[in-house]
Parts: C-alpha cells; structure tokens; sequence
C-alpha cells in the first residue's frame, strides 16, 4: 500500500467525491479543498507529496494556487485539471512549476499514470535500493529442473542476462521451454514488478500481428469502438516476449526494428505518438542466418535482437535430466489429479531413456500426465507411457530394460551407453557431458564392456 | 457469506449464469436479486454514459433487505466525473459495489465476439470490486486480480485471483477466496 498524500482541490462536490474514492482504492491518503484558500490551509498542516488543482475555481485560479503552492513546498508534484485545454494556459502551467496538466474527462489509464509516474520517480530511489534486494533472491521457475552441465549453464546464463536490459534472443527445438527461459529472466530482473507479454508470431497474420503489437484507435477498422492498446504498451516497465520471430513478415520487420531503436510508436490509424519502456526477448527455432541468406529475414533486425543467445538443447542431448524432469511431473500430476502414484518402474524409466522426445520437455510431461491418468497402479508402467516406436534410439546390443538390474552401477553403465551413442561414440564430447576425465572414460568403458555397434 | 447479484439493465443471461457457477465456489450462496432501482438521475445526457457513484447512491438508499454483499451487474456504460469511463466501483469495506461489462465485450475491439474472454474479464472484474468490500487496496503485483486495471488489455493481463499478500488478508477475515499465487 502506498503511504503518498494527496490534495484534491475542487469547488465541485461531485469532482472532489469521485477523485477522492478513486485514488483511496490505490491506498493513498487524501484530503480534499473546494477552493485555494482553504486548500493552503490545509497545506498549512502538513506536507503533501502531489496536490490535484481545478483550474477554474471561484476566487483563486488554479494556476495562482500552483504559484503558491510552490512558494511553501517546491517539492510538492502539482497536476492541473481543466475542462477546456489551452495551449498558452498549459504552458503558463508548466513554466509555474505544474508536473503535468489534463483535460476533464481523462481517461482513467491516463490519470493514474501520471499520478503513478509522478510519485514513482519521487520515491525512486528508496524503491530502487528495495529492489536490488529482492533481485538478490534468484529465483528458477518451478519447472525448469535439470541437473545436467547444460541445463547448469542455461540457468548461469539466466542469472547473468536478468541484471542487464540486453535483447536476448531463445534458440531451441519446439519445446525444449524457450518460453519458460524467457519468464525466468523476467522473474529475475528489475522489470518483474512489471508484467511479460508473450506474443506468438507465427500464430498472427501479419495485419492482426501488426495491430496486436501497436494496438489500434478507436474507428481503425469496423467494429473497432474502443481504443486498443498493443502488446507494446501493455509490457511498458516489462518484457515483451516475442515467439517464432522468424514467421514475421517483411513489413513488420521493418516496424519491429523502428520501435526496438525508438521505443516509440503509432496505434493503427492514430498520429499519437505512444512511448513505452520494455526489454525484448525473442525465440526461434529457425535457421535465422539462412533466412538473411536468402532475404527472408533482415541482417539489421537480427543484429538488435541477438544481442545475446542462449541455445536450449533438445532433451535428447541431456538425458540424465529425464529421470528429474519425469518425477518432478509425476509429482506436480500426481497432487493435482490427486492420485496415488508413488514413482516410476525401472523398465518405463528405461523405456523414457531410450526414447528419442522429438517433442522435448512437452512431451515428456504430456507422456507422464497421460500416464498418470490411465494408469492402474502405484507406480508408471511401461504400458501407460504409450511412446512411438519409431523413436526409439538404437540401443547397442544392451538390454536397457528392467532386467539390466538396478544398482548404481547399472545405472552408470546405461547412462554411460546413451551418453556414447548420443554423440557417436565421440570420447571427448562424451567426456566433456559427463563431467569426467577422458582417460576415467576409457576406464569406465573397459569396466564394463562397452563397444561401439558397427 | 452470500452473494446477491442486482441485474440492472443487464440481458446476458447466458453471462449471469456462468458467473454464478464460478462465483457459488467461493460464496455460501449466489442468488439473483431484483430491487427497484431508479437510474434516471444517474444518466448524463451529454455523456451518454450512467455515473456509478449515484447508482451506488440509489441502491443503498434502498436499503435491500438480504444478507451478504450485493453487486449490481450492469450492461450501462459507466464514468465518474473527471474520467471518462470505469469499469466499477465498490464501497471500500462495504457491502455494495457494482460492475459494467459494457466494455468487456471483445466485439467492440476487434469486432469479433468471444463469450470465453467476455466470462474471464468480467469474473476478475467482480472479484477486484468484492475485494474492494473486503477491504483491499488496488495491488501492485500485476498478476493478482487486485491490481488496477484502466484498460481491457489490463484486465486479460492480470490472474484471476488474489495474491499471496492480499490472499492473507482475506484468510486474516477468514473470507473464503481464490488464491493461487
């Protein structure tokens, strides 16, 4: 709750009544005068930190008020509220010491930003020393587990990206959790008191994209009655999230680029200039390079949005995370259906091991949901998974089943055995995955028996 | 506690009833309540538009017999003086308070209608004017349904329930509620 003190100075009742009721539900504290001498009155009391003024008021005029006002605090954030805007009136205002000054009626949205802007840059810098703290906590959305060295890494580079405004730009397979990358940065930045607005690229034709992003004015096209406001105001403090950026159409590219350098833009069929403060964040899982190559996609867009890339490996290339990432979801499943499943058996761990996950992360949560709805017993069989043949990695002669035995030596040498086969048998990436010396892998290798299947 | 929902110049029913389903979780009882309310003197002919502090004014003047909270529902367009619209407006730490979806309406955005987000808004909507009853403040985390919200956009940003801070003040009254954050 904010503890900000208002004036509201008015000589209409209803004027002062609705003011009154309206900033009191943001939690201020307001007193209220229906001239301007007994508003200095009660500035005489006590300090305020913004006074609202009529501008027209019997007696003293607004703008006399302000004057005096300013004598007693200068600190005091003085807004002017007039029916009739003038130009030479509202430059007199601001010359007097005015923050800002409306015209009646003011759109609800336009009122409390300037109030908000107002007293937030006059608390500034208290907020911004809380801020740094509660930045400190770092914070892993709840479902971007892993234990693997990539994953290790991702989660550094998260931390490292989130302190700065950087664009940053996502690049993986379809859902490996670029989305969840993004929401992580956010979380962990300054701008997370702000919202994240996800915006699917690939899903908008680019008209609708166009008018998603800026929004659009009242009367831009038939049935537009209200004013729109894009997804770009919407994230103004915030991220904007931009998915599938490679389906964007040459038209928007150029847009896209304009408002990125300007931070500044028009609504569809507006001449008002909009301003807006976000950070971008996009994802792809497109050859960009090849669509510059081809002039699919602009060489300038794609230097600004790649300002730093973090790649998300398919779950194929970090197979010790599949265990977690299939408990955690057994877990999460489990409580939200209520059901008694308790774990996973040693031949449907085997069977998510061996498997290929074209799909990711999604789907291996959406394998485990499923299983957790038709499955019988306490534990996830390898019938309940219902995984596609075909995507079954080749498995080196080794029965990779329940049989195999369940020690952790077992588990090694299986591990071990994917880990190999995933990168062709290649002894210094294998190593470098695994986290150990090349010489304990050829070590390891002799213990059990390995070889490469010709 | 109950709910009593005061239909005034409202014909989505479809609307109503959706809204009581998902309302009925969190209140002993949701029911339709008709009063007579008269809304002339809260038109402005210049506006065109019905000032809801003086709706507010008339309903509680009535003093409607019935326990609980009661809010009017209302298709009118909706403004306070020196704004141009609002979406409600609630008695802090009262009983009454009263929602437009006048402006909720997806079809005067984009010209196509969709009854899913016309549902989520004005839900959020009501349950931002209730917590206003219950005593909250407008919220700064921007995704408890307490948060301001000015614009439509706004409303289908936040989450449609109550944040930890303001889930505890509820829990404090001991009022039941949605929360999730």
């Amino acid at each position: 709750m904010r503890e900000n003190r208002i004036l509201i100075v008015d000589d209409e009742k209803i004027v002062r009544e609705s003011l009154t009721h309206w900033f009191e539900e943001e939690g201020y504290i307001i007193e209220t005068a229906e001239n301007g001498n007994e508003a200095l009155k009660i500035f005489s009391r006590g300090k305020f930190d913004l006074a609202l003024l009529d501008m027209k008021m019997p007696g003293m005029t607004g703008l006399e008020l302000l004057r005096k006002i300013k004598e007693i605090d200068e600190d005091c954030i003085v807004i002017l509220i007039t029916a009739f805007a003038s130009v030479p009136t509202a430059i007199q205002a601001l010359k007097d010491g005015a923050y800002d000054y409306v015209t009646k009626p003011v759109d609800p949205d336009e009122l409390n930003n300037i109030v908000h802007n107002a007293l937030e840059s006059r608390n500034l810098r208290k907020e911004n020393v809380e801020l740094k703290k509660q930045i400190d906590n770092f914070i892993i959305p709840e479902n971007l587990v892993g234990e693997s060295p990539q994953m290790k890494k991702i989660i550094d580079l998260i931390q490292t990206v989130a302190e700065t405004d950087s664009t940053v730009m996502l690049r993986g397979e379809s859902g490996t959790g670029k989305e969840l990358v993004a929401k992580a940065i956010h979380q962990n930045s300054k701008r997370k008191y702000f919202p994240i607005i996800t915006v699917n690229c690939g899903a908008l034709s680019e008209s609708l994209l166009e008018s998603e992003l800026f929004g659009h004015e009242k009367g831009a096209f038939t049935g537009a009655h209200f004013r729109r406001k894009g997804k770009f105001e919407i994230a103004n403090g915030g991220t904007i999230f931009l998915d599938e950026i490679g389906s964007v159409s040459a038209k928007t590219q150029v847009e896209l680029l304009r408002v990125i350098e300007s931070k500044k833009f028009n609504r569809v069929g507006g001449n008002e200039m909009v301003e807006s403060d976000f950070r971008i964040i996009t994802a792809t899982n497109e050859p960009l390079e090849k669509f510059i190559d081809d002039g699919k996609f602009r060489k300038d867009l794609y230097y600004r949005l790649n300002v730093i890339t973090i790649n998300i490996p398919p779950l194929r290339e970090r197979i010790q995370d599949i265990p977690i990432l299939a408990n955690h979801f057994l877990k999460k499943y489990s409580e939200l259906m209520n059901k008694g499943v308790n774990g996973i058996s040693n031949k449907a761990l085997d069977q998510l091991l061996n498997y290929e996950w074209p799909g990711n992360v999604r789907e291996l949560e959406n394998t485990i949901e499923r299983a957790i709805v038709i499955g019988k017993s306490d534990f996830i069989e390898p019938d309940d998974l219902h995984l596609k043949e075909s995507n079954f990695q080749i498995t080196n002669g080794f029965a990779l089943n329940g049989d195999s035995g369940n020690s952790l030596e077992d588990i090694e040498k299986k591990y071990i055995i994917k880990v190999l086969n995933t990168n062709n048998w290649n002894i210094s990436k294998s190593a470098e995955i695994l986290e150990i010396e090349r010489v304990t892998l050829y070590n390891k290798i002799n213990k059990y028996g390995l070889r490469k299947i010709k | 506690m109950n709910l009593n929902i005061v239909p005034l110049k409202f014909s989505n029913d479809p609307l109503l009833r959706k809204l009581i389903e998902r309302l009925s979780l969190y209140f002993e009882d949701v029911k339709v309540f008709y009063t007579p309310v008269n809304i002339e003197p809260s038109y402005n002919q210049l506006r065109r538009q019905y000032h809801s502090t003086r709706i507010l004014e008339s309903i509680i003047k009535s003093n409607p017999e019935g326990d609980g909270l009661f809010l009017v529902l209302t298709d009118m367009d909706l403004f306070v003086p020196v704004l141009t619209h609002v979406f409600g407006e609630a008695q802090l730490n009262g009983k009454f308070s009263i929602v437009s979806v006048c402006r909720l309406y997806e079809e005067f955005y984009t010209a196509e209608s969709n009854p899913k987000i016309l549902l989520s808004r004005s839900f959020k909507e009501i349950l931002h004017e209730i917590g206003h009853n219950f005593g909250l403040y407008h919220c700064r985390n921007w995704e408890c349904v307490m948060h301001a919200s000015n614009s439509v956009e706004d409303i289908d940003v936040k989450g449609n329930v109550y944040c930890s801070e303001c889930s505890a003040i509820l829990t404090s009254k001991n009022i039941p509620h949605p929360a999730v954050l």
